[in-house]
This record gives structure tokens, sequence and C-alpha cells, in this order.
């Protein structure tokens, strides 16, 4: 996290605001010295708090519902809650036929619930935060539900971009722009998750930084509790907009026809 | 993460570095391989969790929820109509009873009415022959009383007459007096 560093640099050159919004998300390797180069298999932070999304996920959903009880435990209830939200947007969006899919949006939602909840935590790293990973996502989304409109439809889902109900000589013109939107889909899916949180945790560290000010730190620290609160929220409903988004996208894959 | 034991230099350094390159880290591609790679392996992971034990699991769970409650309702309306089949039971028994022990009372007034009724007949009977008998007596002592006082004027006349010094002949004496009581009469 950069407030450590921005603190030893105030001790280098005292009276200059020196701010390092980015520094926290930079991918170190875990073990051993800064610099060292990240290749693909080494083990960063990106890969401590994926894995920490991971367990959380496995400690609700798994060892939350050992019991299989009956009555639930308070970690069982919370699970079925998650479980029983997920689900129903499946069910309501897509209809039964998307409930084959239920798993693999489940798994998206859950994933990026516990990566921006987790990102909130002093010092972590935060792995939805960077292009790489929500594009991965969002990429994966885009494939999958092209692919199920191809296998569903055949060439039926081309229908997709032909408006029937549009004047016949806009058809081509509305055809154009809807595949312009179509291919745009995976570019706004993973830019408004990453950027809505590269935003807010940058938005805490300059806050973080104006903190060297003596007079201003009280008002940096309302700042950022404010901030902080904002993205509490934005964590949740980043997830939520994903994951339902994914549905959309999955429903038209499965009923082309508007 | 570590930057609490970094020195102030390489703070400075890292940032130089990161300043010589692009400004976000999020557009450094020498980290897109590494992050994407253990990204797949993260959502795999996670996938392969949760299709295999989670979601059946709380499915399960739910399932067996759902029917535990349609059981326990349907147990309920079960016992509900078993009440209400013993209540109207009861109803009924309280209906039979109150209309058996209207009947007993009255078979039992009109028992106790014809018996006062024969009782009745029986003193009035008894009461009747008692006054008959009591006529009789009276119509008796009467008629003696009667008898008597014919006796008694005739032995009257007689000695009336004897004291008179007539020698009546009694046959006429008697049959004056019996004249005279005849008149009367």
């Amino acid at each position: 996290m950069a407030t450590e560093a921005v603190a030893l640099v105030e001790g280098e050159e005292p009276g200059g605001l020196v701010f390092h919004p980015f520094d926290q998300f930079e991918i170190k390797p875990l073990f051993g010295e800064i610099g060292d180069p990240v290749s693909w298999y080494t083990i960063s932070n990106a890969t401590f708090w994926m894995a920490m999304a991971a367990l959380c996920v496995i400690g609700l959903l798994v060892i939350g519902t050992r019991g299989r009880a009956v009555i639930p435990s308070r970690v069982q209830s919370a699970a079925e809650l998650v479980y029983g939200f997920v689900y129903k947007m499946v069910e309501d969006v897509t209809g039964k036929e998307g409930l084959k899919y239920f798993p693999w949006i489940m798994t998206l939602f859950l994933f990026i619930l516990f990566s921006n909840y987790l990102g909130l935590l002093p010092l972590a790293f935060t792995p939805t935060s960077h292009i790489a990973v929500t594009a991965v996502l969002a990429l994966g989304v885009f494939i999958t539900v092209t692919v199920i409109g191809f296998v569903k439809n055949g060439m039926a889902f081309l229908g997709l971009f032909w408006m029937k109900e549009a004047p016949l000589f806009l058809r081509p013109v509305i055809a154009i722009i809807e595949v312009i939107s179509y291919f745009v889909r995976p570019v706004s899916h993973s830019i408004r998750l990453a950027g809505n949180l590269v935003a807010g945790h940058a938005m805490i560290k300059v806050f973080a930084g104006f903190a060297a000010i003596a007079a201003l730190s009280p008002l940096s620290v309302v700042a950022i509790t404010a901030i902080y609160g904002l993205e509490v929220l934005v964590a949740g409903i980043q997830a939520y907009v994903f994951t339902i988004l994914t549905c959309i996208y999955l429903k038209d894959a499965l009923h082309p026809s508007h | 993460m570590a930057t609490e034991t970094i020195t102030a230099e390489e703070a400075l350094a890292v940032h130089g570095a990161e300043a010589a390159g692009p400004g976000m880290p999020q557009l450094d591609v020498s980290s897109f391989p590494n992050q994407i790679f253990w990204l797949l392996v993260t959502l795999g992971v996670i996938y392969f969790v949760l299709s295999r034990f989670a979601l059946p699991r709380i499915g399960a769970v739910l399932a067996e929820r759902a029917g535990t409650i349609t059981n326990d309702i349907a147990a309920a309306e079960e016992l509900r109509h078993r009440a209400r089949e013993a209540e109207t039971a009861y109803d009924k028994a309280l209906a039979d009873a109150r209309a058996e022990a209207n009947r007993i009372v009255a078979e039992t007034k009109a028992q106790i009415q014809a018996d006062l009724d024969a009782e009745i007949e029986k003193a009035d009977a008894q009461i009747a022959a008692k006054t008959a008998e009591s006529q009789a007596a009276i119509d008796e002592i009467r008629e003696s009383a009667a008898r008597n006082v014919s006796e008694v004027a005739r032995d009257v006349a007689r000695e009336i007459v004897a004291a008179f010094g007539a020698d009546a002949d009694a046959a006429k004496v008697d049959a004056a007096v019996d004249a005279k009581l005849g008149e009367r009469a």
C-alpha cells in the first residue's frame, strides 16, 4: 500500500505532498525481492488474493454448509441466501434453460464479490481492479455466450441483430449498430468493473496523501471514511452488475429474437 | 504488502521505475500472463468446488427444507381436519345426551303424573266410600231418632192421659199421637 511509502517520502522531503495512488495496484512477487521479474507462474500478490477469494468461497459455501441442516446455522443461512439470490437472478433473466449455466455464473459472481470485498481490507490487493482480470472474465462471458448462441440457434442467432419490428429500410442500419454494440459489450463489461474499483481505491489514496498536511488531516480522515463507505457499496453493486449483465447476454444467446 | 520493509530510496526507486514505464500498473503488459494464469486457476478451482460440492449440497438442503415444510403443512392440515371431526362428534354426542336427558325427564314426569292420578283417584274413591258410609250411619241415626220420638210421644201421651185420670185406650192414644206426628211430619 502506498501510505507507508508516502510517509517515508514525507520524511525525506518535508513539506511536499506526494501521491502514490497507483502503487497499490502493482503486481509483485509474494516471495523474494521487490523488482524481481513476474513471470506467468510466479506466485504474486494477485495470486495470493485470488486464492483468498477462492478460500472465502469454499469457506462460505462448502465449510459453511457442512451441517446440511434443515434449520440452518448462520453461515449456512448466508450461503443459502447467496445461492438463492444468484439462482433467482439466473432464472428470472434467462428462464429455466439458463439454469444449466448457473454454476458458471455463480463462480463469476462469487469470485468478483470476494475479490472486491477482500480488496477493501487495508494493505490488500484487489485482483478485479486489473483490466487483465476483468477482460478475461468479460471475454470469457462474451465468447461463451456467442458460442452458446450459435450452438443453440444456429444461424438464427443472427436474428439478434435483425430487428423485425423496425421498418425495412431501417433494419440494415440498426443491424450495424447492433453488431457494433454487441462487440463493445466485453469492453464495457470489463472496464466498468475495473474502472469502478480503480477509481475508488485511488481516491482513497489521494485523500490519504492529503493527510500529510496537519490542518487537512481530520478532513482527510472523514473523506477516506466516506469514500470507504461508498466503496463498500460499489464492491457489492459491481459484482451484481457484472453478474446480471452476464445473465442478460446469456438470455440474448438463448432467446435471440427480441 | 511488503512495503513496511522497504526503505525510502527503494520507494523512490520503485516510483521512478513506475514513472518511467506506463503510468498505471493495470497497463503493464508484462504482468498480464501472471494474472491471467492465476485467474484461470482460481476460476477453475471455484467452478470445480461449486459444481461438484457446494451447489448440489445447497440445492439438496433447500429441496429437503421445502419438502419438510410441505409435509409439515400437510400434517397440520390433517390434524386440523381431525380436530374438526372430533369437535363435530363431540357436538353430536352432546346433542344426543341432551335429547336423551329430555326424554328421560319427560318420561319420568309422565310416570309421576300417572302415579299421582291413580293415587288421587283411589283417594277419591275412598273418600266417596267413607262419605256414603257416614251418610248411611247418619240416616240410620235420624230414623232411629224419629222412631224414638214417636215412642216417647206415645208414652208421654199415655202417661198424661193416665194422669188426667181417664182410662184411655192405649191403642186410641197411639193412633192420636201418630196422627199428630204425621201432621207435623
